[in-house]
């Protein structure tokens, strides 16, 4: 069976957490005695029906706000597909979490009230999923069941939002209208809808195509430690170990190893279970070569005729995600595939507006939540693709080294 | 191009997947932080993740010590199979003795004499003792609400403490394993795993695991609708008659109080049936420590538990 990664996103108490809760109990994923937990905490908070949305609002700060604040995961298995769910927080403090949860979803459902529409939130999470080149996107407008179940409410959003879309780098988007407090389209095609012609959400997740998503074009993999068993049975050997992050590798195959630029050939792609003819993402692996050369972490195992850019001035989208804002001539930690290394902001180009999407050119600096386009210097040249080519490789992550947190997520943009 | 039209799909299935992840999680671990141990308790899911820290780095050894707290309330078929493993494969075993360190007087006996808690402090303990700056534990997202919300590096500060409301942003698989001396972190290759995953996996591997999780014959008696073996850290009071049932467990802690469920499933494909059409949690029905309170496990976890 094969797996899908979906996150939800939106503006806060647009209800997430309740549409997953909702997905979990109608598809009936949920344990007796997950329920009982539920409808207890549900009594003591007074309220009148079983908040769903605690399902997934785990956290004691977050029962007492009502609100979420950290991604939660949830696993459920239909017939079709396994899920791993990412429940992420709407509230804009939280939204390095959000993005947390979005980074690895294969598919983002964005969440509007039908009652309020697109809100600036709603906004925001909708340009962060395509920043972050989430595949697939559904826009679930929620709530209906408050706006009498009307389509003209309904058609509204989506044009609305279908414009706003426009600007933005959506390769594939769905609109359904839900009640995820009723189940209206979630697991279950609405009775309360019959305007609405198309497939009810959890369909939707069971047949959303997601095998071409990958890139199996540029041969791409980062070492990511070398392995030597310092055993007389196995003197002499020597694997690299790691994981696909692009195109597939085969036994025989022509290489070079960057950035050192050294030619190879793979002489096996090894498992613990035994060798294999060829290798993709997101296989890990262990590479060998015909030649004794020397690579290290960090290093890249690519084809000749299709080589990532080596560079040390990077340009990017950057989400920031500190209370202290990301200004010129700052020095970063970095991290980019297996590589380590360290980063001078060279200069904040321009500040995105993710309302109009206007860039605000005379900005200096990137605030908390804020998301711009940077330009950073390298104390080591990092092998790059376009982040909207291969994810693995044109992504990467910065660090405080002083307090060693992750304070901004970097999109590699080829200027 | 041709060749990739002939098998234009290249899909791994989600065992493959998680597989993947995990393996690529621990040798990151490996990689990136001086000091790792893997935390081993005998039970399936940290014998799930040796299994897979040695396809890791095969066929080298498991560059890294195995670390068992050691409650002292154990099952004595589980310890034994600790022993089996770790004589195997030659791995290098660290104990953390709860007992020890309550005849040291470092850490103090719980009034209900269980020690789930009391393995908190020897953890820690034992960590600094070996220098350990990050510890891997089998812990799943599936198990407990608190766990559904932990990163896969969690990071911890001087005291071993967790905080939900301070957790680390975690893009993609760039894990930021980075600490000042003294924080540390934990690790999670297994966070994406479901009961169901685990056991198929060990269907699919022919992983051996100790006998207590396959259905047997036991004396037990019923406490707080669960059932406990009647044994030396786990006696029945009067009103609690003892019963001979075919039971196994589903999972392994602390023996005070883990209990075993009703069961008939003494292979590992009557395993995978029955955990595929069970309706409660692994740890909804086996765990006495989760029922303190709804908040029992991040409680737990803020003070330094895995
Ligand atoms: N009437 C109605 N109420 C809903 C619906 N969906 C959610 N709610 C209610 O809206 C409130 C907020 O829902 P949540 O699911 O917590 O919202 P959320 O989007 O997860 O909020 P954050 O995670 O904090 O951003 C709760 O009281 C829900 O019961 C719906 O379809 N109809
Ligand atoms: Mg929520």
């Amino acid at each position: 069976m094969d797996l899908l990664r979906f996150a939800t996103a939106g503006s806060v108490d647009d209800g997430k957490s309740t549409l997953i809760g909702r997905l979990l109990y109608d598809s009936k994923s949920i344990f007796t005695d997950q329920l009982e937990g539920v409808e207890r905490a549900s009594r003591e908070m007074g309220s009148e029906y079983t908040e769903l949305s605690l399902l997934t609002d785990g956290l004691r700060a977050e029962r007492e706000q009502g609100i979420t604040i950290d991604v939660a995961y949830r696993y459920f298995a239909t017939p079709a597909r396994k899920f791993i769910i990412a429940d992420t927080p709407g509230h804009i403090q939280y939204t390095r979490n959000m993005v947390t949860g979005a980074s690895t979803a294969d598919l983002a459902i964005v969440l509007v009230d039908a009652r309020k529409g697109l809100v600036e939130q709603s906004r925001r999470h909708a340009f962060l999923v395509s920043l972050l080149q989430v595949p697939h996107l559904v826009l679930a407008v929620n709530k209906m069941d408050l706006v009498g179940y009307s389509r003209e409410v309904y058609e509204n959003i989506r044009r609305e939002f279908t414009e706003f879309a426009a600007k933005l780098q959506i390769a594939d988007l769905t609109v359904i209208p839900v009640s995820a407090l009723h189940g209206d389209n979630v697991v279950d095609r609405s009775e309360n809808m019959p305007w609405y012609e198309g497939a009810a959400l959890l369909n939707h997740l069971e047949n959303v195509y997601i095998a071409s998503d990958r890139n199996l074009v540029d041969g791409r993999f980062p070492v990511q430690h070398v392995i030597r068993p310092h055993s007389s049975q196995f003197h002499d050997y020597r694997g690299y170990a790691g994981k696909i992050a692009g195109g597939v590798m085969r036994t025989g195959d022509e290489v070079i190893v960057l950035p050192s630029g050294l030619p190879s050939r793979i002489s096996s792609i090894e498992t613990a279970d035994g060798p294999v003819d060829e290798a993709f993402a997101p296989m890990s692996v262990t590479v060998r070569l015909e030649d004794d050369i020397d690579i290290s972490r960090g290093d890249m195992i690519c084809r000749p005729n299709n080589q990532p850019r080596i560079t040390q001035d990077i340009d990017a989208m950057v989400a920031w995600m500190s209370d202290e804002p990301m200004r010129p001539g700052q020095k970063l930690a970095l991290k980019h595939t297996t590589r380590n290394t360290r980063a001078l902001v060279k200069s904040v180009q321009y500040e995105l507006d993710v309302n109009t999407l206007h860039r605000n050119e005379s900005c200096a600096e990137l605030k908390l939540n804020s998301i711009g386009r940077v330009r950073l210097r390298t104390t080591t040249p990092l092998l790059t693709d376009e982040y909207r080519r291969n994810r693995e490789t044109g992504g990467f992550v910065l660090i405080d080294e002083h307090t060693n947190n992750t304070v901004g997520a970097g999109m590699i943009v080829h200027a | 191009m041709s060749d990739v039209m002939e098998s234009p799909r290249r899909i791994l299935s989600q065992l493959e997947v998680l597989e993947s992840e995990a393996i690529y999680i621990i040798r990151e671990v490996v990689a990136e932080i001086e000091r790792p141990a893997l935390m081993f308790s005998g039970g399936k899911d940290s014998l799930v993740m040796l299994h897979l820290a040695r396809k890791a780095f095969a066929p080298a050894a498991v560059p890294m010590a195995i670390l068992h707290v050691d409650t002292g309330h154990n099952f004595p078929e589980v310890l034994d199979f600790r022993d089996k493993i770790v004589a195997q494969y030659s791995l290098n075993l660290v104990v953390g003795s709860v007992q020890d360190a309550i005849d040291r007087g470092t850490v103090k006996e719980e009034p209900n004499g269980t020690r789930n808690r009391t393995q908190t402090p020897v953890l820690l303990e034992t960590a600094e003792k070996y220098g350990f700056n990050a510890l891997l534990g089998g812990a799943r997202r599936d198990e407990e609400k608190a766990r559904a919300k932990e990163r896969i590096f969690s990071f911890r500060d001087e005291f071993g403490q967790w905080d939900p409301k301070k957790q680390r942003p975690e893009l993609w698989n760039l894990f930021n394993a980075r600490v000042h001396v003294g924080e540390s972190i934990r690790v999670f290759p297994l966070s994406n795993w479901t009961e169901l995953d685990i056991w198929e996996y060990i269907a699919a591997e022919g992983i051996e695991v100790p006998s207590i999780y396959y259905a047997h014959e036991r004396e037990v008696f019923e406490r707080n609708g669960m059932l406990f073996a009647a044994n030396e850290f786990c006696r029945p009071m009067a009103a609690e008659p003892t019963f001979v049932e075919s039971v196994r467990y589903r999972t392994v802690g602390d023996a005070t109080l883990t209990a075993a469920v009703r069961s008939q499933a003494d292979t590992v494909e009557k395993v995978l049936d029955e955990v595929a059409s069970t309706r409660i949690t692994e740890r909804g029905a086996t765990r006495g420590d989760d029922r303190v309170s709804e908040a029992a496990m991040e409680d737990r976890k803020k003070e330094g538990y895995f």
